[in-house]
């Protein structure tokens, strides 16, 4: 079954050349984008966190 | 600058996620999957979030089982927090599913054991934020909810897990006699990633839910002083 399944993939879709994916080298621009939203969410989630630790702390 | 509580995990949750998100999207991968591809590479994101979702949501439970041992409110405000970011990684782990599936396997849902369970699953937490929103009387709650959260839990991961084990045919790997990432992963690259990806997803809704459940404490210990001012 398992290689049945294998071999009707193969057939059906060409395997993927490493190439494609990396050639022209724009992945890396989604690389980068992906990385400036992803430091943005933990900039917001250390400022999130300090302001909770601030109200904690006026009360104690 | 106030000090953040336990930062530790929070600096290791971003080193890792760092790491999850950009070597995860550049490691060269096995190239013979078939018509998964370079989606392969989902297996940093997508997969993570079950995992992940099912590690909290058994903290969770934990947490529910201590309350109701001892009724310190503390714990319910735990077990409400983490159940919540639980939810929260499953919808995650449900879209980018659904995404994923309609891109490789030409629809969003197909009738595989282990979407279906996870439709079930879903819909009996969507149970759990209704007890949470629908019972005004607080320990009332409290009690409901954990009582609630302790059933739910094991019938969860045998809907989601077992169950999809014990079937037929699945297209998921690792049930059934579906193909398996194994069978394509012979140099083993993809666990470099897989399992820091499995800790920093967790951490970072961890995180999440400590925030949440801060809040709440807070907003308990604002109650509590104007009671007794």
């Amino acid at each position: 079954m398992k290689n049945f399944l294998l071999n009707i993939i193969g057939d059906i879709v060409p395997i993927a050349e490493e190439s494609i994916f990396r050639t022209s080298g724009k992945i890396y621009v989604v690389v980068g984008v992906i990385a400036i939203i992803f430091i943005c969410i933990v900039i917001y989630l250390i400022k999130l966190d300090t302001k909770i630790s601030k109200l904690d702390n006026s009360d104690k | 600058m106030a000090r953040i509580p336990n930062k530790w995990y929070k600096i290791i949750a971003i080193l890792l996620l760092a790491y999850t998100i950009i070597y995860g999207l550049l490691i060269p991968l096995p190239t013979d999957v078939g018509m998964l591809d370079e989606t392969i590479r989902n297996l940093f994101y997508h997969v993570p979030m079950w995992f992940g979702m099912m590690i909290i949501l058994l903290v969770a439970w934990i947490c529910s089982i201590i309350y109701l041992q001892n009724m310190n409110y503390r714990y319910e405000i735990y077990a409400r927090a983490l159940t919540y970011s639980g939810i929260l990684m499953g919808l995650c782990g449900l879209f980018t599913g659904m995404f994923w599936g309609y891109n490789t396997w030409g629809t969003p849902w197909t009738n595989d054991p282990k979407i279906n369970g996870v439709a079930v699953g879903m819909t009996m937490y969507a149970g759990y934020w209704l007890i949470q929103k629908s019972v005004n009387d607080g320990e009332k709650k409290a009690r409901l909810s954990s009582v609630y959260n302790i059933f739910i839990f094991p019938l969860f991961i045998a809907l989601i897990f077992v169950m999809p084990k014990l079937a037929k045919f699945s297209i998921h790997p690792g049930s059934g006699e579906s193909v398996n990432f194994k069978t394509y992963n012979k140099t083993n690259n993809m666990e470099t990633v897989f399992y820091p990806a499995i800790i920093a997803w967790t951490l970072l809704f961890v995180w999440i839910a400590e925030i949440r459940g801060r809040i709440e404490l807070y907003k308990q210990h604002k109650e509590n002083e104007k009671l007794f001012a």
